[in-house]
């Protein structure tokens, strides 16, 4: 049974039997036709019940992407998995994933392809739980169209609304508002208006231009391919009428100027130098006067040189290859621009963020930023603000977690060429990747420059204790560790100081044994000594701290009044005195360093615990000990007592 | 893509222009970052596809990377006549990579089943790129031949032991790809993610691509064998009792290891042809390979095994 075999003749539209004849009769023709097709690309956002999955399907049915051993495979897996109690279930056409198919949801942005005589499309199927914002919004980052699911029995929804802030956010122009499961509200051109009157309120106040409501069944087909018998009364086009005429992205950069990023510079021998790139906006002619972004310099393109002959116009889209008349410097990351339209360049922005990571955000901290072809660093302030994307309110906050949006300033490493993303999205869309674990953490829209960076950077600044650590975007600190040899001081220092490195903080770790190999190593283990080599410790702690770090000592420094001059020379509430409270019996058992049994037998003076005091803190800030809590649970309650101060 | 079929009248781009663009673009961004890049070739018409836009994507130059063949010692012999040919008309090195512990243990698909795919293409795949130290490997699969292929991403990473985890992938926004990666991770990089079967005939056909004229209906010799029509391609096939090889006039519409592709009854002798009657048919391409025909979601456990 072939997938035509299986529908009802009334389901289809007509071209699917004229573009079968076509192929049947005259393949030439058909494959020219193909040939000079379009591609649009698209979202499907709604909530899970919205019947996106369905819809989809339901395309790719109707425009005959569905074979027969598909087929096959649909009708087993409906009568096992599917929710359609017996009926096809489209859905299953499209949920890709073992552990989604299983769960019924859909967690993952896949892709989806087909073709009707006038256009190839490209659907990006994505989730609509709310802790799936990442992935909708990277599936509408490269979307010319979104269609927006509705619930007719349920209306706009909470859902409905932060998908088409969403969308609107990603500067998609076309929308479509697809009022589905008409069908179970008796196919009410009532309930629709109703619908699309709420809609239109809302999508006034988020900004959004203009959008197209077509009211339609995925599960019966009304208005998809074919237009509803049932609803006489809508007049409009079918879902994929609309799909094969709305207007593609492409065209609308045309009549931008051009530019071109630089990708790649093709340089196999010393007579050519080519630079290669995907045009964004505009067109270029050999002749063209050109200029090179940030550097400014200028000169006219050469040719345009191709596998298939030199070309005499090249177009927003296409990847070429450009030679300039001028040997001048040009790299990787640079932007081509017409030489009398460049665009900007600065070093400071306004964007907005969507966080995309686990690990929330941290101001201060330096991010990889990825724009158009170059890669440099970039650190963010403090959310001016996060919006809620359910009830589009302006939040304060300090940071942003997973699938949260606020707005921004950025500050990159060196100035960048740009344009304002509502103008050029390839220009002004942005990635951020963490450095340490190569994770793609966000996605940015820059909205404009910030003046002040014309000249921030020629201010002279007086770079104090405040200066370095504001940068670091951290308050210095001293952790001093203080208990006996054996304690685990060096283990729980270390546990902190890995847990504050992964958070982004500066930190310096100072160790008894290691110190002891150079600063001091003059010094031995008599009282006097013990002083000195505390009082040094304590003296580079505070120039530490001046520059801004974190410092974390671990001595054993048994005596109380070495431990005051300590926290006498740092500034107030910088000192954290940190009794590592482990009983002499432990410590001595453990004996880690074969020091204890040296001791005892008198192979070692001066010993800590055996022949020299130690005096416990009597109001140390933090007091762990390694009896009854793991070094780990220790190293958390460290690290949460530096946080809270 | 000729300068006709470039500029249709209109300032906008075909769809097989857009598709192009985007495999070149993905192409020099993989150039642009990765320190030892190769592309796999699997003698295929998505390979040769690839290759195909790959010598586009760097011309005048020739593609600065070497192409990598993972053999199985099964393949049709018309398969390795034209990698030879392809690779020397492309100026690309060649290597040809068979897993030394498959070649000492004979392993075949007459006697090993599974085993053969496991040890010649997966484990395969693996030693070449450790051996060779590669971090990113071109790959010609398509999101339309399978669901699972659907959700993977065109820069997809693998961990330092060459697996795949479909839960942590990296977001692709715009056309920004993330390239970063800790030392030992590796990326496989699908240029041609977006493009769907008939794209590909599509363009072979615009552009004159030379493929194997196994995709091409020939009187072949075949024997009928579980349902799949096995084409008796050298000395070496193992005849079940009672078979014997029948001349039919066949085609391929995907190539691997020769006893295991399932041809399908032709005769469709030119491209046009072929695409008539891909168009027209009923089932769906990977149906001509056994080793899909375990589960649904085979594809995806053998991918995050390392399978391409």
């Amino acid at each position: 049974m072939t997938a035509r075999n299986m529908t009802t003749p009334g389901d289809f539209h007509d071209h699917v039997y004229v573009a079968d004849r076509l192929i049947a009769e005259d393949i030439d023709a058909y494959l020219d036709r193909h040939q000079h097709k379009t591609m649009l690309r698209f979202i499907t956002c709604g909530s899970v019940d919205d019947g996106k999955s369905t819809l989809i399907g339901r395309l790719l049915y109707d425009t005959k992407m569905v074979f027969e051993d598909q087929l096959a495979s649909l009708e087993h897996d409906s009568r096992v998995l599917g929710t359609q109690s017996g009926g096809i279930d489209f859905a299953l056409l499209v949920d890709g994933l073992a552990a989604e198919r299983e769960q019924g949801i859909t967690i993952d942005v896949a892709y989806r392809f087909f073709a009707t005589e006038k256009r190839k499309f490209i659907v990006a199927d994505t989730p609509g739980h709310e802790q799936y914002t990442r992935n909708m919004v990277t599936g509408a980052s490269t979307a010319d169209l979104a269609v927006i699911l509705i619930d007719a029995r349920q209306g706009v929804l909470t859902q409905t609304r932060r998908h088409s802030y969403l969308v609107n956010l990603l500067g998609i122009r076309n929308i479509v508002l697809a009022v589905n499961k008409m069908d179970l509200v008796g196919y009410s051109a009532d309930r629709f208006d109703e619908i699309v009157a709420d809609y239109r309120a809302f999508a006034q106040k988020i900004g959004m231009e203009d959008f197209l409501a077509i009211p339609i069944s995925g599960l019966a087909g009304d208005n998809v391919a074919a237009p509803s018998a049932n609803m006489p009364w809508y007049r409009g086009p079918t879902l994929l009428d609309h799909l094969e005429t709305a207007p593609l992205n492409d065209s609308r950069m045309q009549d931008h100027p051009f530019r071109m990023p630089v990708q790649w510079v093709n340089r196999p021998n010393l007579d050519f130098r080519g630079f290669t790139g995907q045009i964004v906006s505009g067109q270029v002619r050999p002749g063209d006067a050109i200029r090179v972004l940030p550097s400014g310099k200028t000169t006219t393109v050469k040719s345009i040189p191709t596998w298939d002959g030199d070309l005499a116009t090249a177009v927003a889209g296409q990847s070429v290859t450009l030679t300039f008349a001028d040997e001048i410097d040009c790299s990787r990351g640079d932007v081509i621009t017409a030489a009398d339209a460049p665009c900007e360049v600065a070093d400071q922005f306004e964007a907005t963020l969507v966080w995309m990571s686990d690990a929330e955000m941290l101001p201060g901290r330096p991010y990889l930023l990825k724009t158009g072809t170059q890669m440099l660093t970039a650190t963010v302030t403090e959310p001016k603000y996060e919006v809620n994307v359910n009830t589009l309110e302006q939040l304060a906050s300090k940071t942003l977690a997973l699938n949260a949006i606020g707005v921004v300033n950025i500050s990159t490493d060196r100035p960048i060429p740009f344009e304002a993303y509502r103008d050029n999205p390839d220009l002004g869309g942005f990635i951020l990747i963490d450095r340490m674990t190569n994770a793609t953490v966000a996605a940015g829209m820059i909205h404009f420059a910030l003046r002040r960076s014309q000249n921030i950077h020629w201010q002279a600044l007086d770079v104090d204790r405040d200066a370095h650590a504001s940068l670091k975007n951290q308050k210095p600190a001293v952790i001093w560790f203080t208990g006996l040899s054996g304690s685990g001081k060096s283990t729980i220092a270390n546990l902190v100081e890995r847990k504050l490195h992964a958070m982004g903080k500066h930190t310096f770790l100072l160790d008894g044994d290691n110190v002891r190999h150079g600063l001091n190593r003059d010094l031995g283990f008599t009282d006097a000594d013990r002083v000195e080599n505390i009082r040094r410790v304590g003296e580079v702690a505070k120039l530490m701290t001046d520059a801004g770090l974190i410092v974390l000592t671990a001595f054993i420094s048994p005596f109380r009044s070495e431990r005051r001059m300590v926290r006498e020379l740092i500034a107030d509430g910088e000192f954290l005195e940190v009794y590592v409270n482990t009983p002499l019996e432990v410590a001595e058992a453990r004996d880690v360093k074969g020091l204890y049994r040296k001791a005892r037998a008198g192979a070692l003076k001066n010993f800590t615990g055996i022949d020299s005091p130690y005096e416990p803190p009597e109001a140390p800030e933090i007091a762990v000990n390694t009896v009854s809590q793991t070094p780990e649970e220790a190293a958390d309650l460290i690290v949460e007592a530096l946080l809270r101060r | 893509m000729s300068q006709e079929a470039l500029h249709p009248g209109t300032d906008r781009l075909t769809h097989l222009q857009r598709l192009e663009a985007e495999s070149i673009q993905i192409m020099r961004e993989v150039v642009a970052t990765a320190e030892n890049p190769v592309m796999l070739y699997s003698v295929g018409k998505d390979s040769a596809c690839m290759l195909h836009l790959a010598k586009k994507a760097f011309y005048p130059a020739p593609p600065p990377f070497p192409l990598l063949h993972v053999d199985t010692t099964w393949k049709f012999r018309a398969m390795y006549a034209l990698r030879d040919r392809a690779a020397r008309e492309a100026g690309m090195e060649l290597i040809v990579y068979q897993n030394p512990e498959a070649l000492a243990k004979g392993i075949n698909p007459f006697d090993h089943g599974s085993l053969h795919t496991d040890m010649w293409k997966t484990e395969g795949l693996k030693q070449a790129l450790t051996q060779y130290g590669f971090d990113v490997a071109f790959g010609g699969a398509r999101r339309d031949e399978e669901k699972s292929r659907a959700k993977e991403r065109i820069f997809s990473f693998r961990s330092a032991n060459h697996r795949w985890d479909p839960k942590n992938q990296r977001p692709e926004l715009w056309k920004l790809y993330n390239t970063r990666k800790a030392k030992g991770e590796s990326i496989r990089v699908f240029p041609l993610s977006n493009w769907t079967e008939l794209d590909i005939w599509q363009y072979i056909q615009l552009e004159g691509i030379e493929i194997v004229p196994l995709y091409f209906s020939e009187e072949r010799p075949v024997v009928d064998r579980d349902g799949l029509l096995i084409m008796v391609d050298d000395d070496r096939f193992r005849f079940r009792p009672g078979e014997k090889p029948v001349m039919k006039s066949v085609r391929f519409r995907t190539l691997g290891c020769y006893p295991l592709t399932g041809a399908v009854e032709s005769h469709a002798k030119t491209l046009p042809e072929v695409i008539q009657e891909m168009l027209l048919t009923t089932t769906s391409e990977r149906q001509g390979r056994a080793i899909d025909h375990d589960s649904a979601a085979s594809m995806e456990k053998k991918k995050q095994e390392g399978y391409f």
